[in-house]
């Protein structure tokens, strides 16, 4: 008995219903966290943080970089896992979850590949080089758009679900690869300064503002999830009664 | 959970682990081609492939650059603590080229056993520290040199 009640909140995280009403309720809170959390982060990391003593304020471009670096991966981490439940449970919402989240990831990645080309330049000497952080990265961006790509030209609305779960499940294994890579081999990027459980190799002046803006970038994308989730939940229960209801009350309000 | 569903996660599962494995076969028996750069040791057992382009890495040695006075040739040597490399390079060096650094060049080594290098990187570690810092860590470690001196010198 104490077993069904614990798997009762998963299973109702698959009425697309109860998914529209709960997370309505925590969009604002998440949007004005991530609104809050960047406009501190920023400000704090772009004007009050010190420079670094080699790199001098170039530096700066890791606020960005990082927090960009870390949501490109989590959210892979976040599609394989949602590509289990699709698969395993066979629970829409979670395949809905793959195929929103996907576009986030990959542009999180872009953000990461682009900062981290325009840092390179002024402190390695070069935009790009094949070491192993970097072509791992973008094998990464690769995967999210199989992803994308498997969820846009499969028109079969639960065959395009299962395509993306493989690549995302299988494409999982690229993750400790990227995270180990600067510890297996040589390569030109530096290991991982930033860390929540070891201690960081940097100030806490330095470190603090960098927390702030990875914990913005989180509350950002799952606000921009959220978001993009709920217009496809409404998208495919277009026909039943409480979405019709949910789009009549929102036409009503802007009229 | 039901026989069904853990079927299913169990298939999910031996999938992962299978192309996991695949995947370490193939990297581990990549390993010297992902590196980027051969080390100093490398280089002098041999392991490096000789008259093709290959990229040195390592720090450069404190007091070994050699600027020279009318082009923009520079002379350097590149060490990993057990063995070291000449490095020669025409051309503007990356800003944080400096002596202790760490740097990855890219060139053939000649017959003489240096490496002439078309492109010079710099590495630097995940370490970030406000000038401030850095000063007092200077400041502090001179300090004790300077400590060390005077007594060694009372002595």
């Amino acid at each position: 008995m104490s077993n069904l009640m614990n798997w009762t909140w998963f299973h109702k995280l698959g009425s697309p219903k109860w998914f529209y009403e709960i997370s309505g309720r925590w969009l604002p809170w998440l949007s004005a966290a991530a609104a809050l959390l960047l406009a501190v982060g920023l400000v704090w990391s772009l004007a009050f943080a010190p420079p670094d003593y080699q790199q001098g304020n170039s530096f700066r471009i890791i606020y960005i970089h990082v927090p960009a670096a870390f949501l490109a991966q989590s959210v892979y981490v976040m599609l394989a896992v949602a590509g289990v439940v699709g698969l395993v449970w066979k629970m829409k919402l979670a395949d809905v979850a793959v195929q929103q989240a996907a576009p986030i990831g990959a542009w999180m990645t872009v953000i990461a590949l682009v900062t981290g080309a325009i840092w390179g330049k002024p402190t390695w000497g070069t935009y790009w080089v094949w070491d192993a952080r970097l072509t791992s990265m973008l094998i990464l961006l690769f995967l999210y758009f199989g992803v994308i790509a498997l969820g846009q030209a499969i028109s079969n609305r639960d065959s395009a679900a299962k395509a993306c779960a493989v690549l995302a499940i299988v494409g999982v294994i690229n993750i400790p690869i990227i995270k180990y890579s600067v510890e297996w081999w040589n390569t030109l990027h530096q290991p991982a300064t930033f860390s929540v459980i070891e201690k960081p190799a940097m100030p806490l002046e330095m470190w603090l503002p960098l927390l702030i803006m990875v914990l913005g970038f989180y509350c950002f994308f799952g606000a921009v999830l959220l978001l993009r989730m709920r217009l496809e939940v409404l998208k495919r229960e277009a026909r039943s009664s409480w979405a019709k209801a949910e789009v009549k009350t929102h036409v009503e309000k802007s009229l | 959970m039901n026989p069904v569903r853990k079927k299913r996660l169990l298939i999910i599962l031996a999938i992962l682990a299978g192309v996991g494995i695949a995947v370490a076969l193939a990297l581990s028996a990549l390993q010297q081609n992902i590196n980027l750069f051969y080390t100093p040791t490398q280089i002098a057992s041999g392991e490096a492939p000789q008259d093709t382009r290959i990229r040195a890495g390592g720090l450069v040695e404190v007091g070994s650059v050699k600027r020279s006075s009318d082009t923009l040739d520079t002379d350097f040597v590149v060490t990993d603590g057990a063995a070291s490399v000449t490095i020669r390079y025409r051309g503007i060096l990356p800003d944080l080229f400096r002596e202790g650094q760490g740097i990855v060049a890219m060139g053939k080594v000649n017959a003489d056993g240096v490496l002439i290098a078309d492109q010079v990187l710099a590495k630097h570690d995940e370490n970030y520290m406000p000038p401030e810092v850095m000063q007092a860590l200077e400041q502090s470690a001179m300090k004790q040199k300077h400590d060390a001196a005077t007594q060694g010198g009372a002595q």
